[in-house]
């Protein structure tokens, strides 16, 4: 047993997953929440603490304190594993995600995997299951229709958000996400293509296609966590809360940060394939493949990251508030006649660009 | 005669959708950053804030009783705000005023005088009826209390909030 390997991990599980990642979870809650009533012109929560910032640590304590409810009509093994089941996954798939170049000779990915994207479209694939299962087991009818919509709107749209990161992956050639993030740093961001090699001819016309795939992955996303104009799960107009309906106290905490935290992990990949992940633009700070850089470039990496990745996030908030909800049948049509064709379509406009552009 | 809703044919990019969305996000970005930057301000924080200066002279507020301006109550117990209280709100215990009070002549003075503010519904009732202008809606509408009977006022309080109001009806005064 290699207890270097082991101690470096779990240093790297716990600064990455529960320092960064579940405060981030809080935070986003706090940022939703300002951010929407900005929006819409009003204060939002400002109470606790300084800007309300604190907010997040109330709620958590109101979650525990509440009466953690069972109804008596549910399937009550099902009951209690769909809210785990819809959390784990979304926790997982960070372990693949680089979150920064390396500090002190270690490199800032949890499990430095050769399937990156593969791995993290498994894993997120099982949040549909916590889904499935809340919806199921709770035995009542706002439950179970939301359960159904999410089945077919996850399946839907893994389709397209699979396939919309085909052409990255086939300009990239590497399934690492560690090497892909290098890549970009040294040959400029994928839809951002303005140094290195990407300032070529081939390059800027490979941003076409990317900037497609952008698209559709980012709305893919969007369905993907159930997030406005996708959240039709649990659509309060006209689902009461969707599958968490029967629900209360930490279960239902656990839906509503799980969700969360698949946003912010669908954020991180969306950063990592796109956006250049923990690299500044132009080339700045950027280490050699497998050069170690100092403790304070190291930090700044992990900070462009983080910085990125809330961006994104907000860029989240922003359109929940700007976009009204889709109606059933077209968010269908959105996903399987639009953006499956497009997706496809745009697998074989990158083939083309490689193959002829030399 | 049915109305024609003209459907306006898109064009391709209109079909795209994504310059509307741009647009929308342009539209709640202002917002966002207006608000942000306080341009535009809509709420008051309440406690900290407060409206009270631009109170209008009609506000109706927390019900009180008031004294003229020779230190006599006004209030005669004719129970009339009483009946009239929609949510009943008003219990009036009369007595009479011994013969030596300087005040005999006005012979009913209220013993006990309680209005339940958790009953209350602001509407001015009682101040509209009353003969002898005793009784007046205040601008206080901050009323708080730990308990139900700390939400009684009581004849003390309804003094300490009303005050002394000069003027109007001077029927019971020396000089008559």
């Amino acid at each position: 047993m290699d207890w270097y390997f082991l101690t470096a991990s779990t240093i790297k599980i716990i600064m990455f997953a529960f320092m960064m990642i579940l405060p981030l979870v809080a935070m986003s809650v706090w940022a939703e929440r300002r951010v929407s009533a900005a929006i819409q012109d009003r204060v939002g929560p400002n109470r606790v603490g300084p800007f309300g910032l604190l907010q997040a640590v109330a709620d958590g304590i109101k979650f525990l304190l509440k009466e953690d409810f069972t109804p008596n009509h549910v399937r009550k093994g099902y009951y209690w594993l769909a809210p785990a089941l819809t959390m784990v996954p979304s926790l997982l798939t960070c372990a693949v995600i680089p979150f920064g170049s390396n500090v002190l000779g270690e490199k800032m990915v949890i499990a430095d995997l050769d399937v990156g994207p593969l791995f993290i479209f498994a894993i997120a694939s099982l949040t549909v299951y916590g889904i499935v299962l809340a919806g199921w087991a709770s035995n009542s009818k706002y439950p179970f229709l939301g359960g159904v919509r999410s089945t077919s709107q996850m399946i839907s749209y893994e389709i397209c958000l699979g396939l919309s990161i085909v052409p990255l992956i086939m300009i990239f050639g590497e399934l690492n996400l560690g090497r892909i993030v290098q890549y970009q740093a040294e040959n400029g961001w994928a839809i951002l293509p303005l140094w290195g090699e990407g300032l070529t001819l081939k390059g800027l016309l490979l941003a076409i296609p990317v900037f497609i795939s952008f698209i559709i992955f980012t709305t893919s996303m969007f369905a993907e966590t159930n997030r406005l104009p996708f959240d039709l799960p649990e659509c309060e107009t006209e689902l009461v809360a969707g599958y968490h309906t029967e629900y209360s106290s930490m279960k239902f905490a656990l839906f509503f940060l799980g969700e969360y935290a698949a946003m912010i992990i669908g954020s991180g990949l969306a950063v990592t394939l796109f956006l250049g992940g923990w690299s500044l633009p132009f080339g700045w700070l950027t280490p050699e493949e497998g050069e170690k850089v100092g403790i304070f470039t190291g930090l700044i990496h992990i900070g462009v990251f983080f910085a990125k990745v809330i961006g994104f996030i907000l860029f989240f908030i922003w359109i929940r508030w700007s976009l009204p909800r889709f109606r059933y049948d077209q968010l269908m049509r959105l996903g399987w006649v639009f953006f499956f064709e497009i997706a496809l379509a745009n697998v074989i406009l990158t083939a083309l660009i490689l193959w002829l552009v030399k | 005669m049915a109305i024609v809703v003209k459907r306006p044919k898109l064009r391709w990019w209109e079909q795209l959708y994504l310059p509307g969305i741009a647009k929308g996000l342009v539209v709640t970005g202002r917002h966002f950053i207006n608000t942000l930057t306080g341009r535009k301000k809509v709420t008051m924080q309440y406690p900290e804030e407060k409206w009270d200066a631009n109170l209008p002279e009609h506000y109706r507020g927390a019900p009180a009783l008031v004294t003229d301006e020779q230190q006599r109550e006004r209030c005669v117990a004719c129970q009339l705000c009483e009946f009239i209280c929609p949510p009943r709100a008003i219990t009036i215990k009369p007595e009479e005023i011994p013969s030596d009070d300087k005040w005999a002549k006005v012979e009913k003075r209220p013993g006990s005088f309680d209005i339940d503010m958790i009953r209350c519904i602001y509407c001015g009732m009682c101040e509209e009826v009353c003969p002898e202008q005793a009784i007046f809606l205040r601008k206080d509408y901050a009323i708080t209390g730990t308990s139900r009977d700390e939400m009684v006022h009581d004849k003390k309080k309804l003094y300490e909030i009303g005050g002394v109001r000069e003027g109007l009806v001077n029927k019971w005064n020396d000089l008559k």
